[in-house]
């Protein structure tokens, strides 16, 4: 469908009735925001959220240092997938103290794509946790980095601990239809899934 | 708390919202779509006549909105539901479904994605 993917602007196409979100983890330098500029019909965008934590490790006794605020950007794309849906793509940072973050982006998200670097695994183990703990299913995407060093598929499941049912994909943050298939996969997986009863 | 870190707190929910850190309603998504539904500025705050300009070319997600005003998502959430209760603008999108998609949606998804490669 050609004329799906011809962005007519900024706008959203008036006929669209439902929006709906992926997302796209990993840790840093992964190529999160790689992965959504390749897919996405609008230049990607940005939005940035100041971040309140507690001061759990900040000396408190300055008063003024009691609360650290962090600037959190998250990169996103839109997807126009017929005349009345569109889907967005949320990269969202990796680290868990961005887990109230976390929490706003995936509530209501139908699943994630952890992307994975095969010279940095075991940085994808906190981000599954994160996943697990939000109840969001996901899909995991090994990102083909020139030079990264290639596993046989056992290898990287028994790596990166995955559930036998976890699809575990290899792809090109920087090639378009490479990554769509790393979308096709984790949706797949979402249909594999028993749906859930209302509550 | 200390009292540096109240008054840290009077001045943070950002002025452009009235004060307010939390929209009105909480079905706000980022991926909720608005719209404009009454071409009026009179009378709004001047983040409002901005929000309403960007939205006058069409639809758009709470999170194009924010990104395309330069404002966190919490702020453009609060900026947005007020013009949706004053009749400003009106959200076009469905609300997702409790508990989670349903097949048909996940369908959807899939034959679009199947289509774009």
């Amino acid at each position: 469908m050609a004329s799906a993917r011809s962005s007519e602007g900024i706008y959203v196409r008036a006929t669209v009735r439902t929006a709906v979100k992926l997302l796209v983890v990993g840790h840093f330098a992964v190529g999160k925001t790689t992965f959504v500029g390749t897919l996405s019909e609008i230049r990607p965008l940005r939005t940035e959220e100041t971040m309140t934590q507690a001061a759990e490790h900040v000396d408190d006794l300055a008063g003024i240092q009691g609360k650290s605020t962090t600037t959190v950007a998250m990169d996103f794309g839109r997807l126009t997938l017929n005349d009345q849906l569109v889907l967005y793509l949320f990269g969202a940072p990796g680290q868990h103290r961005f887990k109230q973050l976390w929490k706003d982006i995936a509530t209501g998200a139908l699943g994630a794509l952890v992307l994975a670097d095969t010279r940095r695994l075991e940085e994808s183990f906190d981000i599954m946790g994160l996943l697990e703990e939000l109840e969001l299913p996901y899909a995991v995407a090994v990102n083909d980095f020139d030079g990264a060093p290639r596993f046989p598929e056992p290898e990287l499941r028994e790596a990166l601990d995955l559930l036998p049912e976890t699809p575990l994909i290899t792809c090109d943050a920087r090639d378009r239809v490479s990554s769509t298939h790393a979308l096709i996969a984790l949706v797949e997986h979402l249909l594999r899934r028993p749906v859930r009863e209302y509550a | 708390m200390t009292a540096n870190r109240r008054e840290r707190a009077l001045v943070r929910p950002h002025v452009v919202t009235g004060g307010r850190a939390h929209p009105t309603r909480n079905t706000f998504d980022l991926v909720t779509l608005v719209t404009v539904a009454r071409d009026q500025v009179a009378g709004l705050s001047p983040e409002k006549r901005r929000a309403m300009e960007l939205c006058r070319g069409g639809a758009l997600s709470v999170a194009e909105a924010a990104a395309h005003l330069g404002l966190p998502v919490s702020v453009t959430k609060v900026l947005l539901s007020d013009l949706v209760d004053s009749g400003h603008l009106a959200v076009t999108s469905e609300s997702p479904a409790r508990g989670g998609p349903d097949l048909k949606l996940l369908r959807d998804v899939l034959d679009g994605l199947r289509a774009l490669v």
